[in-house]
Order: C-alpha cells, then sequence, then structure tokens
C-alpha cells in the first residue's frame, strides 16, 4: 500500500481544484436553496455556461468572428471576453430561461425544469450538428493557453510538498483567491437588506409578499448571482482540465454540489467551503485507497475492477444524499434554527 | 420554525428506516450478482476499443451488423488484434497498454447496403486510449435506402410516436399517482423502469434457467417476473423508506432530496453490476415488419402497442370501477377528505406504491424491447415521464396518460424539424413551455399549483 499517495489524494481532495470547483457552485447552490429557498437540481448547466461561454468565445465563435468581421482581436483579448461571457452573459441568460416559467410555481417544479435545461444543453452541445460550435461530444481545447501564460510558477517543478504542478498551483492559488472574494461578497450580500428580504422569502413568501416585495424578482435575482458562482467554478473546471467536454456536466454533477452543500449546511457562509471540502477528502481519498486495494488484490477483481472503482463515489455521493436527508438535513455542523431541508 | 419535523428520535422508526434501506438494497445487489460482472469485460486486460456497429432503419430502429471485421493498429502501423463484430454489433480488441491507436472498418465486410458515411474517416486515426478505459468508436453508417418509398413519413412518425407515447404512460402512471396520494415527487421511479428491464434481460439471456423448461428463458416469462420483482421493491421502498419518512413528519423537500439520493445511488449499482454497455432481449433484435401502406410496423412494436393499450385499458377501468381503484381517485384527489370518509390511506398508498412500481417494471420491458437495455435507461426515461405527467397534470391518472401519448407523438414529429438525435430536446422544451402557458397541465385543476 502506497501511503503516502492516500495522504497525498486527501489532502489535494481538502484544497485543490475539484475542491474549488465544488465549493464555488455550492456557493451558488446555498445562495439558491440555503437562502431563497429554491429546489435548483441544474447547477451543472450553470458550470456547463462557465465552462463553454469562455472555451466557445477562444476556440470556435472568436476565431469565427475574427473572420467575419475584421475585428482582429488578439487570443488574450478574446479569454478575457469569455470570462465575461462565462461568468455574466451565459448563466443570465440560462437563469432567465429556467426562472421565468418556474419562478412562480411550486417548488418541485422548479427541480423539473433545471433537471431538463441541463439535459436539453448536455443533449445539444453533444450533437453532431453543433459540432462547429461546441465540438460535440469530445468538447472543446486550446482555451486555457493565456491563463496559463500568466503563471509566474515553472512548469517543471512541483509546489506546495510537492503537491501540484506548476501551472496546477497558480490555478489553485487564483481559485483560492476567487473563494475568498466569493465568500465575502456571499457573505455581506446576506448581511445586507437585500439577503434579509431573501431569508424572509425562504421562511415564508406570502408574509414577504405582503410586505410589498417582489418575491419573483427577487427569486430571479437570486437565480441569476448563483448561477453565476456555478459559471466560476465551472470555467475553473474546464480551465484546470484544459477541455470543456459536454460529459462533465451531467446531472449527477448537480447531486455531488447538493451533497457537498448539505453536508456543510446549507443557510451558512462557510457551509460550502466545509462541505466541499470534506466531500473530496472523502471521495479522493477513498477513491485511492480503493484503486490501492484493487492493485494489491485484496480486493479480489471479480468482486471489484479499476473501471468499477470510479463508479463507487457515485453510490457514497447517492447514499450520503439519502442519509443526510433523512437524518441531518442541517448538515453535519449546521445550526437547525437556521436552516434545514424544511417544507417551504 | 417547523424544523423539528426532521430531527433524528431514537424510536425504531429510524431504525426500520435503515434496515430497511439496507436489506432492499443489498437484495439488488445480489439481485445482478456476478451474473452481470462476468459479463463486464472480454478479457483481462485493462485497455481495449471496441464498439457497436448498427444503423438506423427508416423507422429509426437499430439494426446491429455482424461479421464486419475491424482492424487495430498502434501507433507505428503495426497490428494489435482485430475482431469480428457479433449478432449484437459489439466488437471489442484488448490493447497491450494506454496509448494512441487506429482503427480500420474492413469495408469489402460490410452487409450489402449499407456504406460508411464518412469514408475518408477510415481507417480512424488518432485513437487516444488512456489507462483503464475502454474506448468505443464510433462508425456512422450511411442510410439504407427505403425499402418502401409509399410510407407517408407522418403517419409513420405518428405510429412510431404513439408507441413511444403508450410506453411512457404505462411507466409515469406511478409517478403521478404516488405524486397525487403522497405529494413526493418520485425521481427514483426511472430505476424501477431499469431494474424491470434487467430482470427480464436476466432471465431471458444471462441466466439461462431452463431446468422447467424453455419457456423459463422466455421473454414472457421474465416479464412476468420483472413485474413481480418490481412490485415487491415497490412494497418494500414504501415499508422500509417512505412510511417511516412519511411517520416522522418529513417536509416534502427531504424527501424529494431522498429519492435523488435513491436515483443516483441505484442507478450506480446497477452500473456496477451490469456495466456501460447495452445489452438486447433474445429474439427481439430487429424482426419481420408489416405494410399499412402510408406506414410499416414491427410485428414486436405492434404487439407492444396491443398490449400496452390492453394494460392502460385495464387500469383505467380498474381506477373507475373498482373499490381500490375509487379510493386511490379519492384519496389524490383530497387526502383528507379520503381519509375523514374511512379510507385507509396508508393502505391505498402501499397499493399505488406496488401498482406503480409493478407498472414501471412492466414498461420498461417494453421499453427494453424497443430501444436497449442499458444502466441509465430509466433514468432517461424519467425526464421524458416528468414531461408527459406535467403535461397532462402532475397528480391525475388519466392526465398522465394522455400527457405521456402527447409527449411520445411529439418527439417523434419533432423529427420532422429536429435532427434525430435531438428529438428528446423537444420534448423537454416542450415542458417548460407547458408550464409558463398552462402550469396545471391539461386536466390538472389550477388550485393544485398554488
Amino acid at each position: 500500500m502506497d501511503y503516502q499517495a492516500i495522504i497525498e489524494s486527501l489532502f489535494r481532495g481538502l484544497i485543490g481544484e475539484r475542491f474549488i470547483v465544488f465549493a464555488l457552485a455550492a456557493i451558488g447552490l446555498n445562495l439558491h436553496f440555503g437562502y431563497t429557498g429554491l429546489l435548483n437540481f441544474g447547477q451543472a448547466v450553470f458550470m456547463a455556461a462557465g465552462a463553454y461561454g469562455l472555451a466557445m468565445m477562444v476556440a470556435t465563435i472568436g476565431p469565427r468572428l475574427n473572420e467575419n468581421t475584421g475585428l482582429n482581436m488578439s487570443e488574450t483579448t478574446l479569454f478575457w471576453v469569455g470570462v465575461f461571457m462565462a461568468v455574466v452573459v451565459f448563466p443570465v441568460v440560462f437563469a432567465l430561461i429556467m426562472g421565468i416559467p418556474t419562478l412562480r410555481l411550486r417548488a418541485d417544479y422548479l427541480a423539473i425544469v433545471t433537471i431538463a435545461v441541463a439535459e436539453i444543453f448536455r443533449i445539444v452541445a453533444r450533437s453532431p450538428r453543433f459540432d462547429w460550435l461546441t465540438g460535440s461530444s469530445d468538447g472543446l481545447t486550446g482555451f486555457s493557453g493565456t491563463f496559463y501564460d500568466m503563471s509566474p510558477f515553472s512548469t517543471t517543478e512541483r509546489y506546495f510538498f510537492n503537491l501540484f504542478t506548476g501551472n496546477q498551483f497558480f490555478l489553485v492559488l487564483v481559485g483560492w483567491a476567487i473563494l475568498a472574494l466569493g465568500t465575502t461578497v456571499c457573505w455581506l450580500l446576506i448581511r445586507s437588506p437585500w439577503g434579509r428580504v431573501l431569508k424572509a422569502i425562504r421562511e415564508d413568501e406570502d408574509a414577504a409578499r405582503s410586505l410589498g416585495k417582489n418575491a419573483y424578482s427577487y427569486k430571479m435575482q437570486a437565480l441569476i448571482l448563483g448561477g453565476m458562482f456555478g459559471a466560476v467554478g465551472g470555467m475553473i473546471r474546464a480551465v484546470g482540465f484544459s477541455v470543456a467536454q459536454p460529459d462533465n456536466f451531467i446531472t449527477d454533477v448537480t447531486f455531488f454540489v447538493w451533497v457537498a452543500l448539505i453536508l456543510g449546511g446549507a443557510g451558512k457562509v462557510f457551509g460550502p467551503l466545509v462541505g466541499a471540502a470534506l466531500l473530496y477528502a472523502v471521495l479522493d481519498s477513498s477513491d485511492t485507497i480503493l484503486r490501492q486495494l484493487v492493485e494489491n488484490e485484496y480486493i479480489p477483481s471479480s468482486f471489484m475492477s479499476g473501471t468499477q472503482v470510479g463508479q463507487v463515489r457515485f453510490m457514497i455521493v447517492g447514499l450520503g444524499l439519502v442519509l443526510l436527508a433523512a437524518f441531518r438535513p442541517q448538515g453535519i455542523f449546521g445550526n437547525k434554527e437556521e436552516m434545514a431541508l424544511d417544507d417551504r | 420554525m417547523r424544523s423539528s419535523n426532521l430531527t433524528p428520535t431514537v424510536q425504531p422508526a429510524w431504525l426500520r428506516f435503515v434496515l430497511g434501506a439496507v436489506v432492499a438494497l443489498l437484495g439488488l445487489v445480489a439481485l445482478g450478482g456476478p451474473a452481470f460482472a462476468q459479463e463486464d469485460e472480454g478479457g483481462g486486460a485493462t485497455e481495449s476499443i471496441g464498439g457497436t456497429l448498427q444503423t438506423k432503419d427508416e423507422e429509426g430502429e437499430k439494426i446491429l451488423l455482424e461479421g464486419v471485421t475491424f482492424i487495430v493498429r498502434d501507433a507505428d502501423g503495426s497490428e494489435v488484434g482485430t475482431a469480428v463484430s457479433d449478432v449484437e454489433g459489439v466488437w471489442r480488441v484488448d490493447l497491450p497498454g494506454p496509448g494512441v491507436y487506429s482503427v480500420e472498418l474492413v469495408e469489402a465486410t460490410l452487409p450489402e447496403g449499407n456504406a460508411l458515411r464518412n469514408p475518408d474517416k477510415n481507417p480512424l486515426e488518432g485513437i487516444e486510449v488512456q489507462t483503464n478505459t475502454n474506448k468505443n468508436t464510433l462508425f456512422p453508417l450511411g442510410e439504407r435506402e427505403a425499402s418502401d418509398n409509399n410510407t407517408n413519413r407522418v403517419a409513420q412518425l405518428t405510429v412510431d410516436g404513439l408507441k413511444l407515447g403508450l410506453i411512457i404512460a404505462i411507466c409515469a402512471i406511478g409517478l403521478s399517482l404516488i405524486y397525487g396520494t403522497t405529494g413526493l415527487t418520485n425521481f427514483a421511479h426511472g430505476e424501477m423502469v431499469t431494474i424491470g428491464a434487467m430482470v427480464a434481460y436476466l432471465f431471458n439471456v444471462t441466466w439461462h434457467l431452463d431446468w422447467l423448461g424453455d419457456w423459463m428463458t422466455s421473454l414472457a416469462f421474465g416479464a412476468v417476473m420483472a413485474v413481480l420483482v418490481t412490485g415487491v421493491l415497490g412494497y418494500a421502498f414504501n415499508e422500509g423508506v417512505w412510511k417511516p419518512l412519511r411517520k416522522r413528519g418529513a417536509s416534502l423537500i427531504a424527501a424529494l432530496v431522498v429519492s435523488i439520493g435513491f436515483s443516483i445511488f441505484v442507478r450506480y449499482i446497477l452500473l456496477y453490476q451490469f456495466g456501460g454497455r447495452a445489452g438486447f432481449y433474445r429474439d427481439f433484435r430487429i424482426g419481420e415488419s408489416i405494410d399499412f401502406g402510408i406506414f410499416t410496423i414491427l410485428k414486436k412494436d405492434l404487439f407492444i402497442m396491443v398490449f400496452v393499450t390492453l394494460i392502460l385499458l385495464g387500469v383505467g377501468l380498474a381506477l373507475q370501477k373498482t373499490r381500490a381503484g375509487k379510493a386511490m381517485r379519492a384519496v389524490a384527489d383530497n387526502r383528507d377528505l379520503a381519509e375523514s370518509s374511512g379510507i385507509d390511506v396508508e393502505k391505498v398508498i402501499r397499493l399505488v406504491w406496488i401498482i406503480g412500481s409493478a407498472l414501471a417494471g412492466l414498461g420498461g420491458v417494453m421499453f427494453g424491447m424497443t430501444e436497449n437495455i442499458n444502466w441509465e435507461m430509466g433514468f432517461r426515461l424519467l425526464l421524458l415521464m416528468f414531461a408527459g405527467v406535467t403535461l397532462g397534470g402532475l397528480g391525475t391518472a388519466y392526465g398522465a396518460l394522455l400527457g405521456s401519448i402527447i409527449a411520445g407523438l411529439f418527439i417523434q414529429l419533432s423529427t420532422l424539424i429536429l435532427p434525430g438525435d435531438m428529438k428528446n430536446v423537444g420534448a423537454l422544451v416542450a415542458l417548460i413551455l407547458i408550464l409558463l402557458i398552462r402550469p396545471q397541465g391539461l386536466l390538472g385543476r389550477a388550485e393544485r399549483i398554488g
């Protein structure tokens, strides 16, 4: 057994790229569900919006624009335009598509429609018909160069106790900075009068309405803002893997975000961070342990093969969702008074 | 706050919850057992290249091509191995390790009437295979010549849509009734469909139990077993999970999240056991077709349509005429009123779970006959079920029927405009539009939505 690999995977899970991606997505979901009570089961589509917003701008839409309009934007310009598309334009569009038909309806309709929108996007992005735009099932690559060119770290050395390569370390540092900023923004927003209206809607929408607050508008704003956080997470994921692929954003990804959120405690500013760190520490280290057990034949290969190890994490997430929702809806460190998966 | 609803209290209820869940899921694991696992991967190699060679006829039905030779070469151009597609069109070549490979389809071995759609992409170059992956390649084949030019495309798609709609309907009745009686939006309903299809597959293909005669491997027997198993699972699920949750007064949102958790948990157990490949029932691969002039229909599809229609008529009659059926509609309509008029609501809910799950299992067998059997077939159908049920009115039995059939028709007819691989998008877009225009559905009442 390679204990060092296990400990490394544990720490990578606690602070690494995936933690950052899912913590950001969970901050968004916290705004949706934890503070406003919106049952968004399509957070994956916001993440995809971030990934594709950047990737399409740099790899497919941008070059075409240059060709057809003579704008001649450099790749660096395209990258920053792409970031704007990913963080602002795409999430707003998706939030409007999801929100307009459903935010007036009961919560479970939003759950169905958000899943449906996420699937629509994935099917369309996979379709060979749109290969020129989305790269179909292979996805898009070659859009993260500008980001890594800014890295001050050497690509040949390893950093931070040998955990990360230079590029990864740069991504993780930027990710942590964004995470710190995002958490602060979220904390300030929730303390503001705006945030108090969101909580009021969560607790009793009719009461909020009777006090003259436009609940529909507030819910839409929360959906958009939370979607933007998800998009930033998706964008970091795409840059980290240097690829934007439709199957990286299947509906199950949303469920990972949900587990992270409920684990850490919905309705708490640090809940998403704690939850995502715990989730990925558990998932990544258990993955490594299982792989080692299989490789060293402590687990017979007739019982579990290498490909099957990857499926175990989904089972853990599913079971975790069941047990958390049934027995500890306020999360591990959560406070029941603030937020539980309660009927609203 | 009413959050105390969900406080875990030390009482037998939660113990029963855990035990029930564990027993039900262990049962599931045992169900597939090593039987599936053995078929999982061909040889001992952990990397392979393979695929399923198939084409579609005009009805959109898959045709699997047997006996086509594939040659796999490594980056230097030296041959790694060859494979011939089997009766299910499946071929696979084990690789010596990760790397970049190319695959050539030997065109001379293609059956008559088939041709590659992109001949310049043969051999397929630069396939990157990573550690522990079974890479699938795709060789798109051109459309076959239409066998009969008389078929009217609209009529043909209408028939296909009707078939799909009937299958969605038989699966979705349970979804709608469970929602109507308990308020639960059950995201794990799709897994009942998958389990039904897989139970029939076990009897039909994997197990080859014939110690009581050949009939044990027939699909009819498999379908009966599928109905039994899913019915029992529905009962166990209700008793072990949902009843304790209801007793504890768990909120509907918590219950919804629990059902989503079960959906993903069960789905990946099925993937673990079954593998990512697609299965097909014996004797139901292509079949003969009957020509009706403006449309043609496969014999098995005609059978499916008639059979499902009869079942649905039976369900409708039972809901209308029998005591239990009336009680179900009463509880779905207004639970408190039903309870105060002496109906045993828990008994009705139990019945709804059993019948709804069994119908979903049967629907799974029908769905498996028309397409293929794989680990996420039910989850894919679930969104279409939601589209149908929402269209008809969430919680109503007849609404689910009507809405599902309209959804099926819509999906098939949308291929007149949309490319075939995006037909489900049409139904999902329709779902969103319905919620904009008439959120309570065709047969629902506005007050349900609140």
